[in-house]
């Protein structure tokens, strides 16, 4: 077992194919339009498309591609704060391939470091504190992104930081959270969602009660769900039952990795260095109560913020780029009047055109810009 | 961004930091394994455990027995399939 080929088996796939076809038809007499259904995470948009999965699905089912990647709903006033920490003489900039070329105002990070900032890519935050050892007379800074998944390996980050007396290492905390974010997603009033596909990874950590909200409050059916094409299928196969069967519930099918109660010590890792903020604001979303977290004052020695006064810049997003309307599904990507023109992946303007985990470089990257035309 | 990826972890490199040696589809690498280790699971039964890999860290073990339990439900699915299938052919709906 290597836990990656045994959920691509093609055999498996066409029964799953098979069983969504056939409760679908059961459920389709009963309905007045189309089913959607979103999956929260940019890793399930991203198998969706490499697997053509939405292409399996009957008529009768839409899929939302929603606001689930970190990179895609950074909003881009903290692009231009990190760019304003990053050209600072003393630091070396640290962060995730994924943003370097995520739009600022005025620049990305990439184009800062063309221009002579020292920003570097790291495949993990322990990378940077590395940096942090090897350059004790610059100051390393980690951009934090991410939901809980991303969370408890900055926390341990910082911890470790801690022991060691590493004193010029610190997080630019960009860190949001997965409930808030799905709340101001249903909150919505054009959105007509009938079930969400949830995100397994984050899952792993919080555990299932912070969804429960969702189904109780929202009589909303969800199932969490691993990154594998047979994941995605299983998920689905699941969501439609529930909707058959009228009812709406929490269910795990990533049971081989989430446990109920999610990871102890990753949460006790993230309560120690991180509290929830008031309110944070996420691009094409707005400011959503208790969307993010910052480092908690015990920790405010390894927080870039406090450490090098960052005032928050608030920018608007370019009035063309209608990110804010894929990401609550109200549109599809190739109805932006810029997708495929003045947006690619080559020149992004918008973020959700940035990573490949963002709807609109998924509907491009997979051929779908005939559809523009 | 917050995809992991399923490896082995095939040795413990520093007890004291918790790290580890993780093969990664024949890739090793070295990994934190804060996150896997408790009272009841301590660092040296780490070795052989499949964790999935997430920036370097091993967030979570993978339970090989739900894995299977998963898989063995999506061929009871299939073969239901069949049969409503032949029955279907039959000409007998179910």
């Amino acid at each position: 077992m290597k836990f990656v080929d045994e959920f691509r088996d093609s055999q498996k796939a066409q029964y799953l194919k098979q069983a969504i076809h056939n409760l679908a038809q059961q459920i389709e007499p009963t309905l007045s339009r189309p089913l959607q259904l979103m999956e929260f995470c940019g890793g399930h948009t991203h198998t969706i498309f490499r697997y053509g999965i939405e292409q399996l699905l009957p008529d009768c089912i839409e899929m939302v591609h929603g606001p689930g990647c970190p990179v895609c709903v950074l909003p881009m006033g903290r692009v231009d704060d990190a760019v304003n920490l990053a050209i600072r003489p003393e630091v070396i900039f640290t962060t995730f391939g994924d943003a370097m070329r995520v739009p600022g105002s005025t620049m990305s990070l990439l184009q800062a470091r063309g221009k002579g900032a020292d920003v570097r890519m790291v495949y993990s935050p322990m990378d940077a504190l590395n940096l942090a050892r090897q350059n004790p007379e610059r100051e390393v800074i980690f951009f934090a992104l991410g939901f809980e998944t991303t969370m408890p390996s900055t926390a341990l980050t910082v911890l470790q930081a801690e022991r060691e007396g590493i004193k010029n290492f610190s997080l630019f905390c960009n860190h949001i959270t997965t409930a808030p974010t799905i709340k101001a997603v249903l909150d919505e009033p054009d959105l007509m969602l009938d079930g969400f596909l949830a995100p397994g990874h984050v899952a792993m950590v919080i555990g299932l009660q912070p969804f429960e909200f969702i189904a109780r409050d929202y009589y909303k059916p969800l199932v969490i769900t691993g990154f594998e094409p047979l994941d995605i299928l299983q998920a689905l196969w699941m969501l439609l039952k529930q909707i058959a069967e009228q009812r709406c519930a929490v269910e795990n099918q990533y049971a081989r990795v989430v446990q109920p109660t999610g990871n102890k010590a990753a949460l006790n890792a993230i309560h120690q260095v991180f509290a929830t903020r008031e309110h944070f604001e996420l691009r094409g979303l707005g400011s959503i109560d208790h969307s993010g977290v910052g480092m908690t004052a015990n920790y405010s020695g390894f927080d870039a913020e406090r450490k090098f006064a960052v005032k928050p810049l608030t920018v608007i997003d370019p009035k063309e780029c209608q990110c804010g309307a894929v990401i609550k599904g109200l549109i599809k990507p190739w109805e932006c009047q810029i997708f495929g023109k003045a947006c690619t992946p080559e020149t992004p303007m918008g973020a959700l055109m940035v990573s490949s985990e963002g709807a609109c470089a998924a509907y491009y990257n997979h051929g779908y810009r005939s559809a523009a035309a | 961004m917050c995809l992991g990826i399923p490896g082995q972890i095939t040795a413990i490199s520093d007890a004291d930091k918790l790290m580890a040696k993780v093969n990664v589809s024949g890739i090793v690498r070295e990994v934190n394994i804060a996150c896997i280790v408790d009272e009841e699971h301590t660092v040296e039964q780490c070795v052989g455990d499949w964790v999935l890999v997430h920036v370097g860290f091993a967030m979570s073990r993978i339970d090989e027995e739900e894995a299977l339990h998963t898989l063995r439900l999506l061929d009871e699915l299939g073969e239901l399939q069949q049969e409503l299938d032949a029955m279907e052919a039959s000409g007998v709906r179910a």
